[in-house]
């Protein structure tokens, strides 16, 4: 943890720096009849957030802050493993709805968390899998009004099927 | 005693059965449309808008004003139970409605929330009925400058009142102010901040994108993460006795936050272009400024529910006063409601409560009825909801990531957003690790769009003078409360000192 909580402010100074420097694109001081210039305001809140980080680096340096007093690791391989298999998981789910639409997409995932992670019964994962969707489908395109992704041309069959029994 | 003659004729009109049954059907839609992650009652009232050309203007008026009180009261149930904030305005419902959930107490969070939308929305009722002219004349003197020291003042109380680290506390406030001035900027209209020179930060980073990123997928990962997939905490029993229990204790810790929320809720709900979202996040950061318990303020207090959940009913009633009576809405909502009344032929402003008196203590009326009805109904509804949490975890984890993507892209129609909310979500598990707290973030990109303008606004006018900010009657004492809570740690850390010094070896 110790480690971690310094490189974190690390990478947070970094990410602040290239915040002040994108914010001067745009004037940041006064501009005389017009006020400050659309720079400003970011430039200076990106500004208090590097004094921030070198507050938290000191504090860090002291050791008064938990994490700086920890040797715990930020992850053991539990944590590293249910991250990368849920993250891993929500990302595939992403990468899926402009492929299998956001529906196809939810269909996967509800299947690969209740049977692969969850441990659930195959009837409960499939079950879920198909259910969800559907019920999903007909609240959002039917009684919404908000149409979510469809994805390649290949759902087109399934979704004209289903269009025609909300229009 | 004429406004009241005048408020029970509208209670008259209110209780004739179409209007009834308007009530009811707007009341249960709205809840349950509020308690959908992504969508509030904007989306509810612009989506039922067209349906309220089948009845007279003065029956859809109050459906669409049902729909407004059911959504606020629903906005609750995703924030407490999933520990997704079903709408903007119940973000701060989120921060300890959420823990409450997993230490079993969802029932009493939920008991809380319904009880404090009550009494919130109760008490703007009656402002919005003894004071309504006054009123909006008081929230039209309110300009940029004082604006702008009220957002300062919401920051404050998060800097100078947190048991948390001062400086990750200030970073991440900035950081929600800087993600919030992504887009283009809002004066000049040039691109800004386009991150990466990528295009899709061209749109900006909404609300709900980061909103949804912290408190849906982070905290997921997080939970997962703590409890090692095996989360046993969340299962209430709901029972008649256990809820009559949970109404007392509501009503006996949850009396000041409702209280702090009512009224500053509503205060914050008539300034035009402010709204429930920013009253509901200053009422929590009140109700922890004066709590016996500061600490307590993110691990479950009833006060850390009741405050916003009053505020933002509160404010969603005292935002329709500027509109009715000035023809400005206060809130996204509003501005559809306005909307739909210039399309039956109504012209809100001044004039409308000598031209239209009917109608518009009709509709007054129906606030009164529509928050007994919204009670009554969200309190059936809480076995449903409490329901939802005795579902297995390995269930309940993935339904709540489905909502949460499929709520951020209703939301934002936008695949890039998605993208966005998961990248901010593996942000706040990492950054949560090191002990950054992450509710100022979300704080800070709701109201800087609100602040950033107001401050170059308020230096134009005086010509880049900070002064502005002092020296106005009403500006100025806002100001300087402000700027003492800012220094509050400071003050205390040499108090400490100093006390240190003086104590013998």
């Amino acid at each position: 943890m110790r480690v971690g909580e310094i490189v974190t402010a690390g990478f947070l100074a970094l990410f602040s720096i290239y915040l002040m420097w994108k914010s001067t694109e745009l004037p940041i001081g006064y501009i005389a009849g017009t006020g400050p210039g659309g720079g400003a305001w970011p430039f200076w809140l990106s500004f208090i957030m590097l004094i921030s980080c070198l507050a938290i680096a000191f504090n860090w340096w002291r050791g008064t802050s938990p994490p700086s007093q920890s040797d715990e690791p930020v992850l053991d391989s539990h944590g590293w493993r249910s991250l990368i298999f849920v993250g891993g998981g929500i990302i595939g789910f992403v990468a899926l709805v402009s492929i299998i639409s956001m529906y196809g997409a939810i269909a996967v995932f509800l299947f690969y968390y209740t049977w692969f992670l969850g441990r659930h019964s195959l009837v409960l994962s499939l079950s879920m899998a198909i259910i969800s969707p559907i019920a999903l489908f007909f609240f959002f395109e039917g009684a919404m009004r908000i149409t979510m992704p469809s994805g390649l041309p290949f759902t087109d069959p399934v979704f004209n099927f289903l269009y025609d029994i909300i229009y | 005693m004429e406004v009241l003659s005048l408020l029970g004729n509208g209670m008259l009109l209110s209780l004739q059965p179409l209007n009834i049954l308007m009530i009811l059907l707007g009341v249960t839609m709205g809840l349950f449309i509020g308690a959908m992650p992504g969508l509030g009652s904007v989306n509810g009232v612009a989506i039922l808008l067209p349906v309220t050309f089948l009845v007279p203007p003065g029956s859809a008026i109050i459906f669409l004003a049902a729909i407004y009180y059911g959504a606020m009261y629903g906005g609750a149930v995703s924030s407490i139970t999933l520990g997704i904030p079903g709408a903007s305005t119940a973000v701060a419902t989120t921060f300890d409605g959420r823990p409450l959930a997993l230490q079993g107490r969802a029932s009493l969070a939920l008991v809380t929330a319904a009880l404090a939308s009550f009494v919130g929305g109760t008490v703007a009722n009656i402002l919005f009925t003894l004071f309504a002219p006054l009123l909006a004349s008081v929230a039209l003197s309110f300009g940029p400058p004082e604006i702008f020291a009220l957002m300062l003042l919401a920051f404050a109380t998060f800097v100078g009142l947190g048991g948390d680290d001062i400086p990750k506390t200030i970073l991440s406030i900035c950081l929600g102010l800087v993600l919030g001035a992504v887009g283009f900027d809002q004066i000049s209209g040039a691109p800004r901040l386009v991150l990466f020179e990528y295009n899709g930060f061209l749109q900006g980073i909404g609300f709900l994108v980061l909103a949804i990123g912290v408190y849906g997928i982070g905290e997921m990962l997080w939970t997962i993460d703590q409890t090692r997939g095996e989360v046993t905490a969340t299962t209430p029993k709901m029972t008649l006795k256990g809820m009559a229990s949970d109404t007392k204790e509501a009503t006996k810790r949850g009396w000041k936050g409702s209280m702090i929320g009512s009224f500053l809720g509503f205060f914050v709900g008539i300034l035009p272009a402010a709204g429930a979202t920013p009253g509901s996040l200053m009422s929590y950061g009140v109700a922890k400024m004066v709590s016996r318990n500061p600490k307590e303020f993110g691990k479950g207090s009833i006060d850390g529910v009741a405050a916003p959940e009053a505020a933002n009913n509160s404010a969603s009633t005292g935002s329709m006063l500027p509109m009715l009576t000035l023809g400005i809405p206060g809130s996204p909502t509003t501005a559809i409601l306005l909307g739909g009344m210039v399309i039956w032929g109504l012209v809100p402003g001044p004039r409308l409560f000598v031209d239209e008196e009917e109608f518009v203590w009709g509709l007054i009326g129906s606030f009164y009825i529509s928050n007994v009805a919204a009670v009554l109904i969200n309190l059936a509804f809480i076995p449903v909801f409490i329901w939802m949490l005795r579902m297995p975890f390995t269930i309940l984890a993935p339904v709540i990531f489905v909502l949460s993507i499929v709520g951020g892209y209703a939301a934002m129609r936008d695949i890039f957003d998605l993208w966005l909310m998961i990248g901010f979500g593996f942000g706040a598990f990492f950054l949560r690790k090191f002990d950054y707290p992450l509710a100022p973030a979300v704080l800070a990109i709701v109201l800087g769009p609100i602040a950033e303008p107001t401050l170059r606004q308020s230096l134009l006018l005086s010509s880049g003078d900070p002064s502005i900010f002092f020296t106005r009657p009403i500006a100025g004492p806002i100001t300087i409360a402000a700027l003492i809570l800012i220094f509050l740690p400071a003050f205390n850390l040499i108090r400490r000192k100093l006390g240190n010094k003086k104590k013998p070896a």
